[in-house]
């Protein structure tokens, strides 16, 4: 399951960020910020309609991401692990 | 042959403040720096170098400098690399740190930390300085230092950046410290180089199972929610209240800049037209008395009329960037802004734009997307900004009538408000062509933008950016619109008029022939040879022309009502269709020279300029040549 499709204010687990093919960089840009395998992510809010950005919850710290964004972002159930 | 460059460095020992943006290292630096700071930029980049002194109780003299914030030592954006250069010792012109002092914020320990285990790896000398201990201890936070030190192997400080006496331990260590013999603070070799991908990636796993450890065994590893911050963003960036609360907020911001910076204004103009009448009592009539008046005076002048709103419109995106509200902004417009290519961050710049392209233009700075940033730039011309009011008051008082229209809007109200909107859709226009025009690669701009915590701002950190702001603008950019005043007057003055010349002096001048060449340029969208010359001095600011015009038609020009003795002449003696030419080629002309010396040197040359200055030439023509020919269609030449 991936960042933009999981349910608004429930804590999950990253698992992997999965850059696509054309932007690798962005794998290390999100781990950077924080989005590391382990860490508990939340997504607390998102724009009008459903669509981004998105408010995201990433350990201490909140980030605006994009929908493109969120998408590289795997995660799983926060019970699950 | 490459110049050799030889650096000669004070013996004072420097230390470097390291941290993550938001961790509240620049109130820490303002704390130990107080107001000895110097602002300029790296060598060669346009990232802002602070640097500050601090001295010790034992006398000794340190230089600390503020480091571009960063969230990890592998270096993504422009500020991240400045930082990883300094660290390095390999930025030009910067000595290698003697002490790093690592800044952490209690709030956000575990990407933090990562930063310091990262800074470690380079072998300098480190201390922690643990942050935003009230704010942890308020939220029920204990945070064992002793034991933190224990992992880490360094020792750790704390600090409270927003009270005064917050950096008194801090100040304390740094003067007990050996300065001669820092090695007990060193972990590694001294030899460190820049990180390879592959090597970033082994450290950014390992270093996140050692936090994750760190952080059990201080049985720090729960998460504590910012109650106050989530509440608020419970308003502030509701999908539907959010926005309306923001566009409240900006038409009270402009509201603040345009009528609290009239009082200033006026008294400037007031001043300057004092001292004209001062120099025109003493001097006789001759070159002299004209340099000092409509060179050097109207120069000064220029640069300082714009001041008061410059200060206002930045004290007010000071006050919204402390209290964290800023980026909030920027979330809530990235879709806009993501539909013509750009990202939320571009918001900003335009903003300032609107008082003025130059500070526009600098506040680019933030932008990390180098892509992001070049399209912002060109497009922040764009922006009505306020030098084209003078302009478009008397054009819209001489041509358009004053009436009301339905539901009791007023005509002259409704074209000025086209006229701004028409700056607007310009720049979205420009900005989406751009973006077609972009391959993909360039366009996967990232937002991935830290929404901080709301604070409460404190004043004397506004102050001091306040102040550091305004003494940018004047140095970096109060010499050129002096210079291009000076230089732009010489044009309009010499030649002299031949004796028993009938027309106005103006006409003699290299302006006037400029001018009058010119012309035959703009004869097909309807400007006449007086427009022509008036529009060369008026690359000095936008509101020159007015005055300039005056000149032309050989008014007094010293007589402040200089509009008005102008609306009756041009309002016969232009047709509609000219004047809505003029109108339309206000819009997008790139008049001021001061913002292409600006952008020459944000950019760091002329390729960018030159692309502004062609594009927006081209673009105004276009719009200028449309506009008169339908006007013309419609009979109103």
């Amino acid at each position: 399951m991936n960042l933009d499709q999981v349910e608004l204010g429930s804590p999950y687990r990253v698992c992997v960020v999965n850059a696509p093919k054309g932007a690798p960089q962005m794998k290390g840009q999100l781990e950077d910020i924080g989005f590391l395998p382990g860490e508990q992510v939340t997504l607390l809010r998102k724009g009008l309609l459903g669509k981004g950005p998105y408010m995201v919850r990433i350990g201490a710290s909140t980030f605006a991401l994009r929908e493109s964004e969120a998408r590289m972002i795997s995660v799983e159930c926060y019970l699950h692990a | 042959m490459p110049e050799s460059k030889v650096h000669f460095f004070s013996s004072e020992p420097i230390v470097a403040l390291l941290g993550n943006p938001n961790c509240g290292k620049t109130a820490l630096f303002n704390l130990l720096t107080g107001s000895r700071q110097k602002v300029a930029n790296y060598s060669g980049v346009t990232v802002e170098r602070k640097e500050g002194r601090l001295t010790l109780d034992s006398g000794k003299n340190i230089r600390i400098l503020d480091l571009p914030g960063a969230y990890s030592l592998y270096p993504r954006s422009l500020d991240e690399r400045v930082t990883c250069n300094v660290l390095l010792g390999r930025a030009e012109g910067e000595k290698r740190p003697d002490l790093v002092v690592c800044i952490l914020s209690a709030m956000n320990l575990r990407r933090n930390l990562r930063l310091v285990l990262a800074a470690k790896r380079l072998g300098l000398p480190c201390v922690v300085v643990l942050n935003m201990l009230d704010i942890a201890q308020r939220q029920g936070l204990q945070i064992d230092t002793v034991a933190l030190s224990r992992e880490l192997g360094l020792p750790v400080l704390k600090s409270i950046g927003i009270q005064s006496n917050g950096a008194d331990e801090i100040k304390s260590f740094l003067s007990n410290l050996d300065w001669r013999n820092l090695s007990a603070l060193q972990t590694g070799t001294s030899d460190a180089t820049l990180e390879s991908v592959a090597s970033h990636i082994a450290h950014t796993e390992s270093d996140n199972v050692l936090v994750q450890k760190i952080l059990q065994n201080l049985k720090l590893d729960q998460i504590i929610p910012d109650q106050l911050s989530d509440r608020l963003d419970s308003v502030l960036l509701h999908p539907v209240f959010g926005p309306l609360i923001l566009i409240a907020l900006l038409f009270c911001i402009f509201q603040a800049v345009f009528s609290w910076a009239t009082l200033p204004m006026d008294m400037i103009k007031t001043a300057i037209e004092y001292f004209a009448n001062q120099i025109t009592e003493i001097l006789p009539n001759n070159w002299v008395r004209s340099l000092l008046i409509n060179g050097i005076l109207a120069g000064l002048g220029g640069v300082v009329i714009f001041l008061p709103q410059i200060l206002i419109l930045f004290f007010f995106i000071l006050l919204l960037e402390e209290s964290g509200y800023l980026p909030r902004a920027a979330y809530l417009l990235d879709r806009v802004m993501g539909s013509v290519g750009l990202s939320g961050r571009s918001f900003i710049p335009l903003l300032s734009s609107f008082a003025c392209a130059i500070p526009g233009i600098m506040a680019t700075r933030s932008i990390s997307n180098s892509r992001d940033r070049l399209v912002t730039i060109l497009i922040a011309p764009m922006m009505t900004c306020s030098a084209r009011l003078p302009v478009y008051a008397l054009l819209i008082s001489a041509f358009i009538p004053e009436k009301k229209l339905w539901a009791n809007i007023d005509l002259q109200g409704l074209v000025l408000f086209l006229l701004y909107l028409a700056g607007i859709l310009g720049a979205m226009g420009v900005a989406w062509v751009l973006k077609r025009f972009t391959s993909e690669q360039f366009r996967m701009n990232a937002l991935m933008m830290e929404l901080p915590s709301y604070h409460l701002p404190r004043l004397g950190n506004l102050v001091m950016s306040l102040w550091q702001r305004a003494e940018i603008f004047l140095r970096r950019v109060g010499g050129i619109i002096l210079i291009m005043t000076i230089a732009l007057w010489a044009l309009s003055s010499f030649p002299l008029p031949p004796e028993g010349a009938t027309g106005s002096p103006i006409q003699y001048s290299l302006a006037g022939m400029l001018g009058q060449a010119l012309a035959h340029i703009f004869s097909p969208i309807g400007f006449n040879w007086q427009i022509s010359i008036a529009l060369v001095p008026g690359m000095a600011a936008r509101e020159v022309v007015v005055s300039s015009l005056a000149t032309v038609y050989a008014l007094s020009s010293s007589s402040a009502d200089a509009a008005e003795a102008l609306i009756p002449l041009i309002s016969s003696g232009w047709s509609l269709a000219t004047a809505l030419s003029l109108l339309a080629w206000f819009v997008f002309a790139p008049q001021c020279l001061s913002t292409i010396a600006a952008v020459k040197r944000e950019t760091g040359g002329w390729k960018i300029p030159i692309i502004m200055l062609s594009y927006l030439f081209g673009l105004a023509y276009l719009a200028s040549f449309i506009t008169y020919r339908i006007a013309i269609s419609l009979g109103l030449a």
